[in-house]
């Protein structure tokens, strides 16, 4: 189970990143890198890496992925003929899209009803329905726990995480003057 | 049963694939897109090697690199909007002044 669960989505995962390389339009290239992070998110669940996967959702397909459509927009390259492919966006997909819109529909259905389906969570800490499903049985303990990566970033990674986050300031500030338009 | 090198063949795939995107697309944005890929491939690596030992200091890290990587993508981002407001282009072979 646990290897059906990680093969399907590594597939994922890999279709995603080539997608990525191979797309012409760049829009193409944003969708696969939502296929491929979103399946690298649920490895992270299959490696008992709960919280990582849940970051991993936020940070990229929330945060990252929507800046990488903005700079696409505002670059506009259509226009300019620079990107012969974009034409085929149109209202009517093509049947392999359609395909592989079934299929994920019903990849999403079955593991929306396997979760469902599920037995309430045994009374371990950290184990959730997820867990039930992927690990049957084995114990992970407090290895994805939130409360132990936690722990851990506030003890012995004080530093490096009071320094991340000053990179990230520094990183908001340029990325603000570089993007400025001086009038 | 799922082991550890199942783990590295699909990180190293995404890693060949990410490096691959790296050298031969020119548009900018793209490239941009497989930096992230091979970061998640090297995220998958700590992820992995965390399960496998195991050793929660490996989810820390990744959580390190997804902060590195959202600083990168922000500034390189606003790299791309400057270079295509200043010479209407964000293929990397046309912005080429600089070459010698």
């Amino acid at each position: 189970m646990e290897l059906l669960v990680f093969s399907i989505l590594a597939g994922l995962a890999l279709a995603g990143a080539i997608g990525v390389i191979l797309a012409r339009n760049p829009v193409y290239s944003a969708l696969g890198l939502l296929l491929g992070l979103s399946a690298v998110a649920g490895l992270f669940v299959v490696l008992w890496a709960e919280f990582i996967a849940v970051v991993q959702l936020m940070v990229y397909a929330g945060g990252v992925l929507v800046l990488f459509l903005f700079v696409i927009m505002l670059v506009d390259l259509e226009q300019r003929g620079l990107d012969t492919d974009a034409g085929r966006i149109g209202p009517q997909p093509s049947p392999g899209w359609r395909v592989a819109a079934a299929m994920l529909g019903i990849l999403f259905t079955v593991f929306v009803g396997a979760l469902l389906l599920q037995e309430p969570a045994r009374e371990v800490p950290g184990a959730g329905a997820l867990d039930a499903v992927l690990r049957g049985g084995g114990g992970g303990g407090a290895l994805g726990n939130l409360e132990h990566v936690g722990q851990l970033l506030y003890t012995s990674y004080l530093v490096p995480f009071e320094l991340a986050s000053v990179l990230l300031l520094v990183a908001m500030i340029g990325a603000v003057v570089l993007a400025h338009r001086e009038r | 049963m799922l082991e550890l090198h199942h783990v590295l063949m699909v990180s190293v795939a995404m890693l060949g694939i990410g490096t691959i995107g790296m050298l031969v697309r020119r548009n900018a944005i793209v490239m941009f897109m497989s930096v992230e890929l091979v970061l998640n491939a090297g995220n998958l690596n700590f992820i992995a090697f965390s399960r496998f030992l195991p050793d929660p200091v490996g989810q820390v890290f990744s959580v390190f690199v997804i902060v590195i990587a959202a600083a990168e993508v922000a500034v390189g981002l606003a790299i791309v909007l400057a270079l295509y407001r200043n010479r209407d282009t964000v293929m990397v072979d046309e912005a080429a002044r600089m070459k010698w």
